[in-house]
């Protein structure tokens, strides 16, 4: 497989204290990438990072073999890199609809193409019923179907997902776990952060583990599963907790 | 139904108005063609300026000292100001642009007054605090003031319905909804923010150049003025109703009713500030996307009132 | 340079100091409302101009010293500070609107009344306060006779300052020493963890409020002796407040002492050697230098400089 993104030895600093320390890992096209570790372990700084709302300390990452590092996030997007956010980011006084249409516009030439791109994304992630409702009084669960939609509406190759299951139901999540298997079926890689365990180990090809900010293992789930390092960190968060 | 208004806003002049009521008539236009350009840039795209005063001041100037210094027609000013304008909105805009929320406001109010400080010291250039003075008015009549500013009223309004409905108001929206989520949708947000500040300082600066020519008269303290631009405008638009076609409109007719209301009454002539602050501070408690974005819900309190 | 010259300069020097000091206060009671409230208080200026008329007419009608008007004007201020909070601010942030600066729109209403109605009872002359040491002056030949310059401390401005760092102090020390002052700072860095500690947030909101008015309104009184006074003065103190809250990064209350002197010294070199006419002017280009080129303010200069960074 050909590494659709590099990423090459990222660091962080926040005034003086690393939040990524020294990270490298590849995505390679096609493949669902998880991205696990405790609270704090740096997993949405380095989305951050991917993403464009950081310029790393040190290090770059690199996006089909082209520095994207310190490019502004609408750059980044604009070349194939789409986002959800972990506290999720509804345009709240906007419809479902307008929403998904307002990333829609990115590559669309009028604004026909523009609603077809839209409606495309709605039904994929089924929220196709709820068009017309203003998406400050969407459910939780829907306003994570409603980054999802707005973030396929850029038409990505590449998906990072912070998060889309913390807080659904189990219905819920069985739905979510379906779209992004229809993502990957789209062609679309995707990287996500998940703290749900079962959900991270049965859609990842491989995983990424990240504690303090520096990677402890990377591998398949049933590598992960085993590694004596990712025991320890976990444990050691329930301990604290 | 927008037509049947523009027609009957044309036939204005033909009623047979006092010139005083057309003077009002003036005034309420012009301040809904300020009212509409904030509300571009505050209302739709959620950057509210505390300044919109440098941008009316730098049209009137720029009128004012076509006339002054050039010795042509300050009429020019109204086509002009839009270039000289857009220039100025630009460069402003690269500063206090990137700045966000509360301390854009800031930064806007500050641009506002450094005009005015700067212009009551350029003596040479803008005649300092004695202002630009026109001699010769175009006309005694008041009519023909009254279709050029309903020209420029029309083409704003028209304008900002356009762009509201299209690519480019939906990103404004989404910039004003939230910033980082648009710029991860691919929007370029300093650009958009920035072209919806040129455009609605080129609008504001053409009704100052308006008022330079109608006015015949203007000064630092009158057209850079904080109270009476920057935040009669902001009232304007939080009266009538935020991110609305009809809002600003609206909202100049209360204020400029208001003001000449107030001033006649005896004794309270200097005390139209404490009622325009006491309605601002009522609007925003009850009706906070004012009185057109408020609608259904001023009339439910009202009918509360009746029952 | 000639002695003459570096008299000037020295002189200047020592005004903007003593004019900073002042600033200072101003600012530190903006810094507090922003850095707890997160918002920007319009009407700042015009609480001030309040408490000057407080400490002007207790000094014509009773001869209260503006000095000792303090413990008058502050307390008063404070109140209000807290009434403003209360049935004004708070409301208002519970009420959903398309634009998030209604808070700041609303000071700005308030700041539009107390002028007004100032204008309206005291009408828009400019007072002064004729304090028997108006014009007092200590002179530096007096205690050095053989100084080869000239320099001249007004008594006033001396006392002035030194009361605005007393003051200043016992900020510093209830902020970091007293219960009450802990949980100010906490609700300023993090509202939701000091939420989650016990802290009553709603309640720190409003001391917030009333403290920062009382302290804009004993830098009121402060003024006073040296100042003129008018119902519109408000406004142009406004700006000063947040031009040091932003030079000295927001928040902050270090910064809002250092950009307060900042702001001082700069203000009376642009005075003297550019013009009177132009010294807000210069206020305002070193706000928006501020703005673009050093966006966490002078405090983050030093603080790169610490940790080498």
């Amino acid at each position: 497989m050909a590494d659709l993104l590099e990423v090459k030895r990222i660091s962080m600093l926040f005034g003086g204290l690393a939040a990524v320390n020294d990270v490298s890992f590849t995505a390679g096209k096609g493949e669902i990438l998880g991205l696990i570790g405790p609270n704090g372990a740096g997993k949405t700084t380095v989305f951050n990072i991917v993403n464009g709302f950081y310029k790393p300390t040190k290090g770059e990452v690199l996006f089909k073999e082209r520095r994207i590092s310190g490019l502004k996030p609408h750059q980044v997007c604009r070349l194939g890199i789409a986002r959800t956010f972990q506290v999720v980011k509804p345009l709240q006084r906007m419809s479902v609809f307008d929403n998904v249409l307002s990333s829609a516009f990115l590559r669309a030439k009028g604004r026909a193409e523009a609603e077809g791109i839209a409606t495309d994304a709605i039904a994929f992630t089924g929220l196709a019923d709820d068009r017309d409702v203003i998406s400050k009084g969407l459910p939780l669960g829907k306003r994570k179907k409603l980054e999802i939609s707005r973030a396929l509406a850029t038409q990505p190759e590449f998906l990072l997902l912070d998060e889309s299951f913390a807080g659904l139901n189990p219905h819920e999540l069985d739905e979510s776990i379906e779209i992004i298997r229809n993502i990957k079926a789209r062609g679309i890689t995707v990287m996500i952060i998940e703290h749900h365990m079962r959900v991270v180990m049965s859609i990842s090809d491989r995983i990424v583990v990240l504690n303090y900010g520096e990677k402890i293992a990377e591998g398949t789930p049933g590598e992960i599963a085993k590694d004596p390092l990712v025991v320890e960190a976990y444990l050691g968060e329930e301990r604290s907790a | 139904m927008p037509f049947v208004i523009l027609a009957i806003l044309a036939a204005l002049p033909l009623t047979g108005l006092s010139s005083y009521a057309m003077h009002l008539v003036i005034l309420v236009v012009m301040w809904s063609v300020v009212g509409m350009a904030w509300n571009l840039l505050g209302g739709y795209c959620g950057q509210v300026s505390f300044g919109h005063a440098a941008y009316f001041g730098v049209g009137a100037y720029t009128a004012g000292i076509l006339y002054t210094k050039m010795a042509i027609s300050p009429w020019w000013g109204v086509p002009l100001s839009i270039p000289v304008v857009a220039l100025f909105s630009f460069f402003l805009g690269y500063i206090v642009l990137r700045l966000r929320g509360p301390f854009f406001a800031l930064a806007t109010l500050a641009s506002g007054e450094v005009m005015r400080v700067t212009a009551e010291n350029l003596v040479d250039f803008t005649g300092g605090t004695l202002g630009i003075m026109i001699q010769e008015r175009t006309w005694v009549e008041k009519t023909w003031y009254y279709y050029i500013i309903l020209l420029v009223a029309t083409v704003t309004f028209v304008l900002v319905k356009k762009l509201a409905e299209s690519k480019l108001g939906y990103y404004f929206v989404a910039i004003r909804e939230d910033q980082d989520a648009a710029e991860s949708m691919g929007i370029n947000t300093t650009l958009y923010k920035t072209l919806a500040l040129c455009i609605s300082g080129c609008l504001t600066g053409a009704a100052g150049a308006f008022y330079m020519n109608y006015m015949g008269y203007i000064d630092p303290n009158v057209v850079f003025a904080l109270h009476d631009i920057s935040i009669i405008t902001i009232m304007i638009v939080m009266v009538g109703g935020v991110a609305t076609y009809w809002g600003p409109v609206v909202g100049a007719v209360i204020m400029v009713l208001l003001a000449e209301w107030i001033r006649s009454i005896p004794g309270l002539g200097t005390a139209h500030y404490t009622f325009f602050g006491i309605l601002l501070i009522i609007i925003i408690i009850f009706l906070p996307n004012g009185i057109v974005g408020d609608f259904p819900k001023l009339k439910r309190l009202l009918k509360l009132q009746k029952a | 340079m000639t002695s003459a010259q570096i008299e000037v300069l020295l002189q200047t020097l020592i005004s903007g100091i003593l004019l900073g000091g002042l600033y200072a206060l101003i600012g530190l009671g903006m810094t507090l409302i922003m850095g707890v409230m997160k918002i920007i208080n319009l009407a700042h200026g015009e609480l001030m101009m309040v408490a000057m008329y407080i400490a002007y007419w207790m000094f014509v009608l009773f001869h209260v010293d503006p000095y000792l008007s303090v413990f008058i004007a502050a307390p008063v201020m404070f109140f209000l500070g807290v009434m403003i909070q209360k049935f004004l601010i708070n409301p208002v942030l519970r009420v959903e609107s398309i634009l998030p600066e209604n808070q700041v729109i609303l000071t700005v209403g308030i700041g539009m009344v107390l002028s007004n109605l100032a204008t309206m009872f005291f009408t828009s002359d400019y007072r002064s306060t004729p304090v028997g040491y108006a014009t007092d002056a200590l002179y530096l030949s007096d205690y050095w006779k053989s100084s080869p310059i000239e320099l001249s401390l007004s008594v006033p401005w001396s006392v002035s300052f030194v009361f605005a760092v007393i003051i200043t102090i016992a900020l510093w020390f209830f902020l970091s020493k007293t219960d009450t002052g802990k949980s100010i700072r906490a609700t300023a860095q993090d509202p939701e963890a000091a939420l989650l500690m016990g802290v009553n947030i709603k309640l720190m909101r409003v001391i917030t409020f009333g403290l920062g008015s009382g302290l804009v309104g004993a830098a009121g009184c402060l003024l006073l002796p040296i100042y003129y006074l008018f119902p519109a003065l408000g406004g142009q103190f406004t700006l000063i407040a947040f031009v040091i809250t932003i030079l000295g990064r927001l928040g902050s209350a270090m910064g809002a002492i250092i950009g307060g002197l900042v702001l001082g010294v700069f203000e009376s070199l642009t005075a003297t050697y550019i013009g009177m006419g132009w010294a807000p002017v210069g206020r305002f280009v070193m706000f928006i230098a501020c703005l673009v080129f050093l966006p966490g303010g002078v405090a983050s200069l030093l603080r790169k400089k610490r940790f080498g960074a």
